[in-house]
């Protein structure tokens, strides 16, 4: 479970609450458009050491099948993952739109 | 490869899609400390970066149950939310608060100390980027000696800020808390290690993390956890625990890195000169003596 | 029901006994104290379940409380004069965020020049920050009051938090004989607080946030209207509160002697009482005077002055306040409520109280005659006109 991104409408009248409570992980934009460079893991080196998962800041790096893998909506390219692997594993990558 | 500390947290992310800058060394500390925490954490987080990144409706980050309070409020408002609770009759949930370096050791002290007064069964978590970040860096009471904001210009009559950090950490062991420990970002492990102790202790605990603003303090968005290691191993922060009437350091560097090093780093403190460099190292060693003499090592 | 003979802060309290908070926040402030004070011993003594939590200041005061609803808990404080002007940051909050919770202010001069007797000058400052204001006039209505305040705040339809007002040492330090009712019946009267505002481990939520331009202003429209619901929802709460306990209330306004009146005094507060006896000494000798007591500055009672003051050849506004630079603030917003309904009176303006300076029957008696020959707009009691005065 993490917030997740929900079908994008506009927020009408009715749908502002009464109060300032409103359902907990409610997302509506993503965070990739942030990012100038990517970074790639390569799932060949990765030995899920979890350094990567520990010291991302967005929480978008998972262990999936035994290996990182990252949320790209979310992630904004920071770069920590890469400069923490020891085994250089995780690459940085231009974005190219 | 298992990692223990990642099995020994949730898997689950607490706080997410959140608009903090990339590389932000505060949305770390609240991640990690959230993982810490689970399901049944209420966090409340005062007017500053992490309230500010994670709270604009209808983009609402926490998975958790979380709430802003007053810029000064963090602590009372963590009073009344336990309180609240334990009256409905709940007993299994955590009140944590996330409040910055400003929020906390200025704004925020008097409602800190009064909840630490009251021994509330709160988690307090400083996470201190040195700056009131989330208004453009301006200089704060942890703002550190030399630095350079908005507030404390460095040119040729002053060099930035001319007062060292508040202790913030010994203020809160001033009032004989519980539990107060000081970490960085830089020492996850170390942070996660202190914030689970934390959860186990009744009454108040105090965490004060080192969590680096690439923004503000003028380094890479990838450069956060270096150097939140760094200002550890050069000796100008270091990782330590108040428990039971006595301080203990939990890691002491064999020998320390170069403070200049550190320093020259960071666009924040590019302007200072030998003289200042040497203040700075000179209040460290002082530091460390009395660490030396009054902490547990 | 029993019967006790109690000062206006002790007969609140008992009145919050009986409401059954589960959190309060305290901090001492004169001439509030005694209200925090007896909710100690009540807790101490087990009469009153709640956590009991001494907070540093004023403004923790209210920000626990904010906390401890947002839990979905029934929280109650208390302040008075400069504690009120500290918290206010959290004023504003409370009625954004819309949590029910009850303040007791008790009304105080405000520094500087220091004093602690009562003005309302601190309450009336704050008519702005989205709080439901009443002003009681005697002990007992400010113990029925107490009792009231949870049931009309926590109304899903009102969803604001209530400020009950009590006039600084002449009520709040007053002794009078005061029913109680029984426990049982109070809690008939006043369920336990239900809400989806608060923290919910089954749903979690994400609170107090903040919303941008598009938004915002929808917010501040719904919270405009909860306090406006509060005008029906008062009324409906007196009638309960009568079936029950058989003391009657008038709503927003009471009105004494009115029907017939030439000349109209405009209060609120512990004034009251002398006002009427001063209409009654009056219309002995053939003025026909009455008094409108306002009893809730918030919601405004805009359509029951214009109705009272519709056939009046003047009316008076007595207020405890000054709002430096114009007039008595409840003066403005009586004057707009007329204007709104196209009632054409002349109105004049009377400051007195102010630091606690007693207001005689004399002084009474020469607001009415003062209106009915014509004075300034502006008059303050004692002193004189602002435009001719000493």
């Amino acid at each position: 479970m993490r917030p997740y991104i929900r079908e994008k409408k506009d927020i009408t009248f009715d749908d502002v609450p009464e109060n300032t409570s409103f359902e907990a992980g409610y997302l509506t934009t993503v965070n990739s458009g942030w990012r100038s460079d990517r970074p790639v893991i390569d799932t060949t080196k990765c030995v899920s050491c979890e350094q990567c998962y520990l010291y991302c800041p967005d929480g978008v790096i998972s262990i999936i099948d035994g290996k990182a893998a990252i949320d790209y909506d979310f992630c904004k390219g920071c770069g920590i993952c890469a400069k923490i692997c020891k085994i250089k594993a995780i690459e940085m990558e231009a974005e190219r739109k | 490869m298992a990692n223990k500390v990642a099995e020994s947290i949730s898997r689950e992310e607490f706080f997410y899609g959140h608009k903090a800058c990339a590389g932000c060394g505060g949305s770390l500390a609240v991640r990690a400390a959230l993982k810490v925490l689970g399901p049944n954490v209420v966090s409340v987080l005062p007017a500053g970066c992490m309230s500010a990144v994670g709270f604009n409706f209808p983009q609402l980050c926490f998975s958790n149950n979380s709430i802003i309070s007053t810029f000064a409020g963090t602590a009372s408002m963590l009073t009344g939310v336990e309180a609240g609770l334990r009256a409905r009759g709940f007993k299994d949930f955590t009140a944590v608060g996330f409040a910055g370096d400003g929020g906390t050791a200025d704004i925020g002290i008097q409602a800190l100390s009064g909840a630490i007064d009251r021994n509330d069964n709160i988690i307090y978590i400083c996470y201190d980027n040195e700056a009131y970040m989330n208004t453009g860096i301006q200089k704060s009471g942890l703002t550190p000696f030399g630095a350079k904001t908005t507030t404390t210009p460095a040119g040729s009559n002053i060099h930035g800020n001319i007062r060292p950090k508040k202790n913030m950490f010994e203020i809160a062991a001033a009032h004989d808390i519980p539990y107060a420990a000081t970490a960085s970002v830089g020492y996850i492990y170390d942070f996660i290690q202190k914030v689970q102790k934390a959860s186990k202790i009744h009454g108040t605990k105090y965490i004060h993390v080192i969590a680096p603003c690439p923004t503000g303090w003028g380094v890479a968005p990838d450069a956060t956890v270096d150097i939140a290691k760094e200002v550890v191993d050069c000796g100008l922060w270091y990782l330590a625990e108040y428990e039971n009437g006595s301080f203990k350091l939990n890691h002491k560097p064999k020998e320390f890195t170069d403070v200049s090093a550190y320093l020259k780093k960071q666009g924040r403190f590019k302007h200072l000169t030998d003289e200042d460099i040497q203040i700075i190292t000179a209040s460290r060693d002082k530091k460390w003596e009395f660490i030396e003499k009054n902490f547990e090592l | 029901m029993s019967r006790k003979f109690l000062s206006g802060n002790e007969a609140f309290a008992e009145g919050i006994r009986l409401a059954s908070p589960q959190v309060i926040s305290a901090y001492p402030i004169t001439p509030q104290t005694i209200v925090v004070e007896r909710l100690s011993e009540m807790v101490e003594d087990g009469s009153l379940k709640a956590e009991y939590v001494h907070v540093e200041s004023e403004h923790s005061a209210l920000s626990c409380a904010i906390g401890a609803s947002a839990a979905g808990a029934r929280a109650f404080t208390a302040t008075s004069s400069q504690g009120l002007l500290y918290m206010a940051e959290c004023l504003y909050y409370a009625a954004g965020g819309r949590f029910p919770i009850v303040m007791m202010n008790a009304d105080r001069s405000t520094a500087l020049p220091w004093n602690i007797y009562g003005d309302q000058r601190d309450s009336l400052s704050q008519l702005d920050s989205g709080w439901i204001q009443s002003y009681a006039e005697n002990a007992q209505e400010a113990l029925d009051l107490a009792l009231m305040s949870y049931k009309i705040a926590e109304d899903k339809r009102v969803q604001t938090p209530y400020m009950a007002n009590l006039d600084g040492f002449v009520l709040t330090h007053t002794y009078e004989t005061v029913d109680i009712p029984e426990r049982e019946q109070a809690d008939k009267f006043l369920p336990p607080y239900e809400t989806d505002n608060r923290i919910d481990f089954e749903n979690p939520k994400n609170m107090a946030f903040s919303a941008g331009p598009d938004t915002n202003y929808i917010f501040k429209y719904k919270e405009h209207k909860g306090i406006l619901a509060a005008a029906e929802v008062i009324s409906e709460t007196e009638n309960e509160f009568a079936e029950i306990f058989g003391r009657h209330y008038t709503g927003l306004t009471e009105n004494y002697r009115t029907e017939d009146a030439d000349y109209i005094i405009v209060t609120l507060g512990s004034i009251a009482g002398l006002c009427r006896e001063t209409a009654d000494k009056l219309r002995e000798n053939g003025v026909k005077a009455g008094v409108v007591r306002i009893r809730y500055m918030r919601p405004f009672p805009n359509k029951e002055i214009a109705d009272v003051l519709g056939n009046v050849r003047a009316y008076a506004v007595l207020e405890k306040d000054i709002s430096f630079g114009n007039e008595g603030t409840v003066f403005t917003n009586v004057n707009s409520a007329l204007k709104k309904a196209g009632v054409d009176v002349k109105g004049y303006n009377f400051i007195g109280g102010l630091g606690g300076r007693n207001i005689s029957a004399g002084d009474i008696e020469n607001i009415i005659t003062g209106i009915a020959n014509g004075t300034e707009n502006v008059n303050f009691i004692g002193i004189g006109g602002e435009d001719n005065g000493k």
